[in-house]
């Protein structure tokens, strides 16, 4: 059968577990020939290199073919094509459409509008789900469960979509989030209303330091940007203190890990890089894996068949 | 002494009279109803006095029974209209509007962003909150109060 792959907000449960378990399968053997004979299209209707990177990686490595654009200026939209018409007309010639867009929604609307299906590789400040899978999965795989664990999120709370992202999917794993944030970048009102509805544990923090952070298993540190600010006072005071630095991991846990959606400014010191806490490449790395299992799923590939699969290279 | 009091708008036979609609809000009215493209008499009165609302509308239409449908339509301008179902110059019953779960092509999303604001396509709403008027959009998710968004 086939899916779409918009949201994971509205996935349950036993369909993340299942996507993390596909994910596994691929880190064992990422190269296949599952698709071959496929072609798959990644429309980048804004530009963004390293999610391209992934997916076409990930493409490539199951063996299908891609086509696709990089940027809008290469495409029919500066003619003033509608997006229903770019995604009617690249269907006749692709079997799944990566999509990347700068208009909040647009993936949903190509998904009801499109034959083949469709995968949201980030639709404005709306959802970036591949992201989010993959975060999952670097959380799943350094922690051995997703259950029961202490989150930190520091940095962005306001703007990252990926930190609320992850509020939603974990969810279901009885967590406990700190939420460590400039009060300008403070985790949103409605967030902490839908913590509260799903029975989620949340503090908040404005301190930062080896203290607040000691007794995490997961650190998921965001950039805070000088753009976001409407005092540029208040960002000279803060922009400093939700930097990570070594000798803040001194009283943290032996399992923490820390995470970063990247590209990191100076939010990590760079001699964080050498710690066995530091993670947040390998999640980049894992990004390859989630996507493969993205494609078997949109395509109705079951975990079974990846299981059994007699194409590994 | 008599305690009758002069008819603010001829009676009909058979029809709808839509009664308290916000006096500003009753060419929108006509709108979401499209009573312009009726062949029926229609009569559209605004600005009559009105003890709950200050000044109000009141529409007539002979011969048009309205489905609950676009009743509910009018849940995005004028959430507390009556309706009076006319048969033979009495009313045999009082209808209100009841806020759908659903809005399609009725209002705009106020997110700019939103896909629905840049491409020709219909929006959709869930109401997720009937009580408070609190709408979702199906597209940019982004939830906004029923009184504060614009007509397409």
């Amino acid at each position: 059968m086939r899916h779409d792959f918009v949201t994971i907000a509205d996935l349950p449960k036993e369909k993340l577990m299942y996507l993390l378990e596909m994910a596994k399968e691929f880190e064992n053997h990422p190269n296949r020939e599952l698709l071959k004979g496929k072609v798959v299209a990644t429309l980048f209707f804004e530009p963004s290199t390293r999610t391209r990177l992934s997916f076409e990686t990930a493409a490539n490595r199951l063996g299908a073919r891609v086509i696709g654009f990089s940027d809008a200026k290469a495409s029919s939209v500066t003619k003033g094509e509608t997006l229903k018409d770019t995604i009617l007309m690249v269907s006749n010639y692709a079997d799944v459409i990566v999509m990347r867009h700068y208009v909040e929604g647009a993936a949903q609307y190509a998904s009801e509008v499109a034959p083949v299906p469709i995968v949201n590789a980030g639709d404005g400040a709306h959802m970036h789900p591949s992201q989010c899978l993959l975060d999952l999965y670097s959380i799943y795989k350094t922690q051995g469960t997703l259950e029961n664990l202490n989150i930190y999120l520091v940095g962005d709370l306001k703007y990252g979509r990926t930190v609320h992202s992850l509020i939603t999917a974990m969810r279901h794993f009885n967590p406990t989030f700190h939420f460590v944030a400039p009060k300008e970048l403070a985790m949103p009102e409605e967030y902490k209303i839908y913590c509260r509805e799903h029975g989620i544990r949340f503090e908040e923090h404005t301190d930062f330091n080896e203290d607040v952070i000691a007794d995490a298993d997961i650190l998921y540190m965001t950039r805070v940007q000088k753009e976001r600010f409407s005092d540029l006072m208040e960002y000279e005071r803060v922009k400093n203190v939700y930097i990570l630095k070594r000798q803040m991991l001194c009283k943290a846990k032996d399992n923490m890990k820390i995470l970063h959606p990247l590209p990191r400014v100076n939010e990590i010191a760079y001699d964080v890089d050498e710690s066995s806490h530091a993670y947040y490449i390998q999640q980049a790395g894992n990004g390859l894996f989630a996507r493969e299992a993205i494609f078997c799923y949109v395509l109705g590939i079951t975990l079974d068949e990846v299981r059994n699969d007699k194409t590994i290279i | 002494m008599s305690n009758k009091t002069e008819r603010q708008v001829a009676a009909i036979k058979n029809g709808t009279v839509i009664d308290h609609i916000p006096a500003e809000k009753t060419y929108q009215v006509v709108n979401l109803l499209q009573l312009e493209t009726l062949e029926t008499p229609v009569t559209i009165g605004y600005n009559y006095p009105s003890n709950k609302i200050g000044r109000k509308g009141i529409i007539k239409v002979s011969d048009k029974f309205f489905t609950d449908e676009e009743i509910s339509r009018l849940s995005v301008v004028a959430q507390n209209v009556v309706l009076n179902i006319i048969h033979d110059y009495e009313v045999v019953e009082k209808k209100t509007v009841k806020t759908p779960d659903e809005l399609r092509g009725i209002v705009k999303c106020n997110n700019p962003k939103c896909i629905t604001n840049n491409e020709p396509m219909n929006t959709v709403f869930h109401v997720v909150n009937k009580e408070k008027g609190i709408l979702k959009c199906h597209y940019c998710d982004k939830e906004q109060f029923i009184e504060k968004v614009e007509l397409v």
